[in-house]
């Protein structure tokens, strides 16, 4: 489970420059890939949610969707400080807040916007809650 | 009996194969990428995490129909390894495809829906170059069945330089590359997400990627059959011909439906069909 952690990446109101982070990652400097990372585009292949940006009324029901849709084990990243608590624009009328206002969020990475490094040592300590939820689900199902 | 060693050979080393290729490939597009790309072993990790998650069924029928997908693709390479009749491992083929279709049909997904549509073009695209490639195999070596073709020793690649190149095109459909993967990409996500595998997870995905190792074993072995009277030779065609894939992967932007089908069905008419004229209008092979 460690060794495949495939991404599935949402951008809720982010200024995109969480985003092109993300994206970073895929790019030679980076390479995420040694790690067996893959930026997939569908819930149902997806073990992680990584989230960009602060969480508003539009996308609520969306990122609640997309959680619903992955399969179990299953973790929550917040990269960016909008997404972790929803920044500078947590007081607006029209914002909700950080990502844990809506799902279940397992890993923080703050940062404005959060640096390539920070995002992949956010997915590499998610990979351990990852581990531990799936030990726990076996257990359960014993 | 040596079929039947061929048979259980390729049921157990097929998946390793398929799967060590599948890791070479994604170093090589890595490395053609100026990245240093996963582990050799990355998609043996990623299928026994793919059956450790949980799955999501959209429907009773999927996984059955993802399981049938399996088995069919095990099938056409069992025959084709036990020397059997090449008309047979064609069409068990071709069934298996048509399962993995119903498999993507039957989820109301839209991203499969398209998905599957553009499968089934795959499918009418490539089928052409595969009947072809039997009737001038057929014409050269006076039998249907593999064993026969293969060690009567006759250079196909020769005979049959035109419907080679035909089935060179759309091996890189069927090896899901680009320009040609319009129904389904290896590469993070295209514009209809996961195509055919959008609503497939977990523990029918593992399946589909376990097949489509057995399917390319087969498709490499199909190459091996045109050079199969020198064995180095056919070994290094194979591993050129797989490397060209990858190339030509990594240096070509997706097409659309119409080139994939207009361009095969073309160039299977000009150079597959050419090529079977010019044999029997020559005529030098032997009966």
């Amino acid at each position: 489970m460690k060794k495949s952690p495939w991404l599935l990446h949402y951008d809720g109101s982010s200024c995109n420059g969480c985003d092109i982070e993300v994206l970073a990652c895929l790019t030679p400097v980076y390479d995420v890939e040694r790690f067996g990372i893959i930026n997939t585009g569908n819930p149902r292949h997806a073990d992680i949610l990584l989230l960009t940006g602060s969480i508003n009324h539009q996308n609520e029901e969306v990122v609640k969707n997309i959680y619903a849709q992955m399969p179990n084990p299953k973790v929550v990243l917040a990269v960016g400080v909008c997404a972790t608590s929803g920044g500078v624009f947590a007081e607006c009328y029209n914002v909700k807040g950080g990502a844990d206002k809506v799902v279940p969020v397992d890993v923080y990475i703050p940062g404005c916007a959060a640096r390539p490094e920070s995002i992949i040592d956010g997915v590499v300590r998610a990979l351990a809650v990852l581990e531990e939820k799936r030990a726990k689900l076996a257990a359960e199902a014993k | 009996m040596e079929s039947l060693t061929g048979m259980l050979v390729y049921i157990i080393a097929a998946p390793l194969v398929g799967g060590l290729l599948a890791g070479l490939d994604r170093i090589v597009s890595a490395r053609m990428q100026n990245r240093v790309g996963p582990p050799v072993l990355q998609p043996f990790y990623d299928v026994g995490k793919l059956f450790a998650k949980g799955t999501a069924e959209v429907n009773r029928l999927q996984v059955p129909l993802a399981m049938c997908h399996l088995i069919f693709m095990i099938a056409t390479g069992a025959f084709f390894f036990a020397g059997g009749d090449i008309i047979l491992t064609v069409f068990t083929f071709a069934v298996a495809a048509i399962f993995l279709i119903v498999a993507a049909f039957s989820s109301g997904s839209p991203y499969s829906f398209v998905g599957a549509e553009r499968e089934l073009i795959i499918l009418l695209s490539a089928e052409p170059v595969l009947l072809l490639a039997m009737a001038g195999i057929y014409k050269v070596s006076g039998t249907f069945n593999l064993y026969a073709i293969a060690a009567g020793g006759k250079p196909l690649i020769i005979y049959l330089p035109g419907i080679f190149l035909c089935f060179v095109y759309i091996l890189a459909m069927k090896l899901r590359k680009s320009p040609f993967d319009i129904s389904y990409s290896h590469h993070a996500h295209q514009e209809i997400v996961k195509g055919i595998t959008t609503d497939l997870g977990g523990f029918s995905l593992a399946m589909i990627e376990i097949s489509h190792w057995y399917e390319n074993t087969f498709l490499l072995g199909f190459i091996y059959l045109f050079f199969a009277f020198n064995t180095v030779l056919a070994a290094a065609a194979v591993a050129l011909v797989y490397l060209f894939e990858i190339m030509v992967d990594n240096t070509n932007a997706r097409v659309r439906w119409q080139l994939t089908l207009v361009s095969a069905w073309a160039l299977t008419l000009v150079l597959g069909g050419g090529n079977l004229i010019a044999l029997y209008m020559v005529n030098i092979c032997p009966k």
